[in-house]
């Protein structure tokens, strides 16, 4: 049974902590995520957000499992945590998830881009104040106007539809 | 003026020789890749916001379509997040059948991939000889479950049903073709010269950068690293099957395809060491102790409700044990977590109160407050979930750890310096599902 041991850290270091634990010989960072804590009965944390971070202690040779460590970090709407990409490459898209769903920011990621939904998706969908029956604008050649997209998509429809 | 040395090229999102909606922008210097970007989200279905609308039992459904060639894996890897944050403790002949599914499905898992990326190479026969045998297994499932694809065969604390009385000899009936069908393209592949020029070799990634992009499964076990979740963390009695983990050396595309079809084998020897170990049990009711709806109907309409109590309604043999006090040695008999029989919702005041009990809005499944997190082995790896309670009856957030977004975001890693042709046996053998990778 996977039982990671649970630490709590303050926001602003997270990645001095992650670094840490990478230094004490956690190698695989399995998962990041986030919870929306608004409207929970009894929140574990004083901020909205509780970003989880999961790394594991991976032995390359036996394949065995050394230990995982679950990383919190509470947060709220400022993006204070900052980006752990230098650490783990596949931070990169886990971190952009992140922002995608909850809109919970990189401090030294601004132009951070949506991994899931397309670019002019308006809000953060798994908040809890994003109800589940919303509808989005239109967008694309039927809506009348090109999307402007920063993304590296610069081939822009050029056929108008009637 | 200067001549631009680099070009853009769009594969997907709908590409024949892509097996999924994904679109790789890649950027080519003749016909050797510079830059990849992947662009994901096309399949997005928004699981994770669903599963916070519905109650605990409801998600199971939504299981079925994360990764949808191995839907029994997804089935039991949520129950067993719901069932270590309740700390049920599910009876052995329901774990063991659990395992039974599971490893099915792993098969329909690898056969799948083998057999479409070895398509996508030209290698036509050898997908009709995977699928048809992929076929073969679906209607094991079929007979297991009720449905091929949409299993939904689990429940919190246990399982749906039983599997019927000849399940094991039709396993071994078609598990025999399924050998033969693997060995079959195993002769065709894997000393095939033009097989591997295009898959030894290609797509080759190190120990090291695989850790780090956190990929598990096959993927990780190309590379040389044993690590299994079966084997690391024991869960549903794996402890106690005896099973190998192949693993590779190199970690190109050749060796997954290896890793896979020595999976495959294991797998198949895991289902019939646990038709030896389980224990008995009751497949399904007989004849004689059911009764048809209508006759049940006939005499509620002079009330009488005296044939509630002595027979059970005629059902499939797939729907005999999601009720309590049908199949106590597959399901737990938790009047909290598990609905009464029919029968006794119908005929006692008992059963009726624990019936409304449990369906009735924000009544319903308690799980108590906290958060847990759980992983199962599945196709392409750790799959696992990381559920949140706020001890209501419907879960506070349900987070899947998709394995394939972690290949996918090495993905570019994989190609960039390759050849345009190369996409394709090595897109082939991340085995991306679209399903579980954007939810």
């Amino acid at each position: 049974m996977i039982a990671p041991e649970l630490r709590r850290c303050a926001a602003a270091n997270n990645v001095e902590e992650l670094k840490a634990l990478k230094e004490q010989g956690y190698n695989v960072l399995v998962d990041m995520t986030a919870v929306d804590y608004l409207g929970h009965p009894k929140p574990p944390i004083g901020e909205r957000f509780d970003v989880i971070y999961q790394v594991m202690k991976l032995d390359a040779e036996t394949g065995k499992d050394g230990g995982r460590v679950e990383l919190h970090c509470g947060v709220g709407e400022e993006p204070v945590l900052r980006s752990a990409a230098s650490l783990w490459p596949v931070a990169d898209w886990l971190e952009r998830e992140v922002w995608d769903m909850f809109g919970v920011g990189f401090a030294d990621r601004p132009r951070i881009k949506r991994l899931l939904m397309y670019e002019e998706f308006q809000g953060h969908p798994l908040r809890k104040d994003y109800p589940i029956a919303k509808r989005q604008p239109l967008i694309g050649p039927d809506s009348g106007e090109l999307p402007e997209s920063p993304s590296f998509n610069v081939v822009r429809p050029t056929i108008k539809y009637d | 003026m200067r001549e631009q040395k680099t070009y853009m090229l769009n594969m997907g999102p709908a590409h024949p020789a892509m097996h999924g909606v994904v679109r790789l922008v890649l950027e080519l210097e003749g016909e050797k890749i510079v830059k990849t970007d992947v662009e994901i989200g096309y399949l997005h279905r928004a699981f994770e916001k669903h599963a916070e609308a519905e109650t605990w039992n409801n998600v199971v459904p939504w299981t079925d379509r994360l990764n949808y060639v191995s839907p029994l894996i997804n089935n039991a890897g949520y129950c067993m997040a719901v069932e270590k944050l309740a700390g049920i403790a599910l009876p052995e002949r329901g774990q063991y059948l659990r395992v039974i599914a599971s490893e099915i499905s792993r098969v329909t898992d690898h056969l799948t991939c083998v057999g479409a990326s070895a398509m996508e190479l030209g290698a036509f026969t050898a997908f009709l000889y995977m699928i048809k045998a992929r076929e073969y297994l679906y209607q094991l499932v079929d007979q297991l479950t009720g449905a091929r694809i949409t299993t939904s065969y689990t429940r919190v604390g246990g399982v749906k049903a039983d599997m019927p009385a000849d399940f094991p000899d039709k396993c071994a009936e078609a598990f025999k073709k399924v050998r033969e069908a693997v060995s079959d393209t195993d002769k065709l592949l894997t000393k095939n010269r033009i097989f591997m020029d295009r898959v030894d070799g290609t797509g080759a990634i190190t120990k090291e950068e695989a850790l780090s992009y956190g990929i598990t499964g096959p993927f990780l076990r190309s590379t040389g690293v044993p690590y299994d979740v079966r084997r690391a963390h024991p869960y549903l009695g794996y402890d106690k099957l005896d099973f190998e983990v192949p693993v590779g050396t190199k970690g190109d595309n050749f060796d997954r395809y290896l890793c896979r079809m020595a999976e495959i084998e294991q797998s198949l020897r895991i289902v019939e060491q646990c038709f030896k170990l389980m224990p008995e049990g009751k497949h399904s009711l007989e004849p004689k102790e059911m009764k048809d709806a209508f006759e049940y109907q006939d005499q509620g309409k002079h009330g009488e409700t005296g044939l509630l109590a002595k027979y059970k309604a005629k059902v499939d043999q797939t729907l005999q044990g999601g009720q309590r006090g049908d199949r106590p040695d597959v399901l737990v008999q938790d009047p909290i977590f598990v609905m009464p029989a029919k029968e006794d919702a119908y005929g006692s005041i008992e059963g009726l109160m624990n019936h409304f009990e449990l369906v009735m809005w924000s009544w319903g499944i308690k799980v108590p407050a906290g958060e847990a997190y759980s992983a199962v082995e599945g196709g392409n790896g750790e799959l696992g979930f990381h559920i949140v309670s706020s001890g209501a009856d419907r879960p506070w957030r349900v987070r899947c750890r998709p394995p394939c977004l972690y290949i996918m975001a090495a993905l570019p890693k994989l190609l960039n310096g390759g050849w345009v042709a190369d996409v394709i046996p090595t897109f082939g053998s991340v085995n991306m599902i679209a399903g579980e990778l954007d939810r």
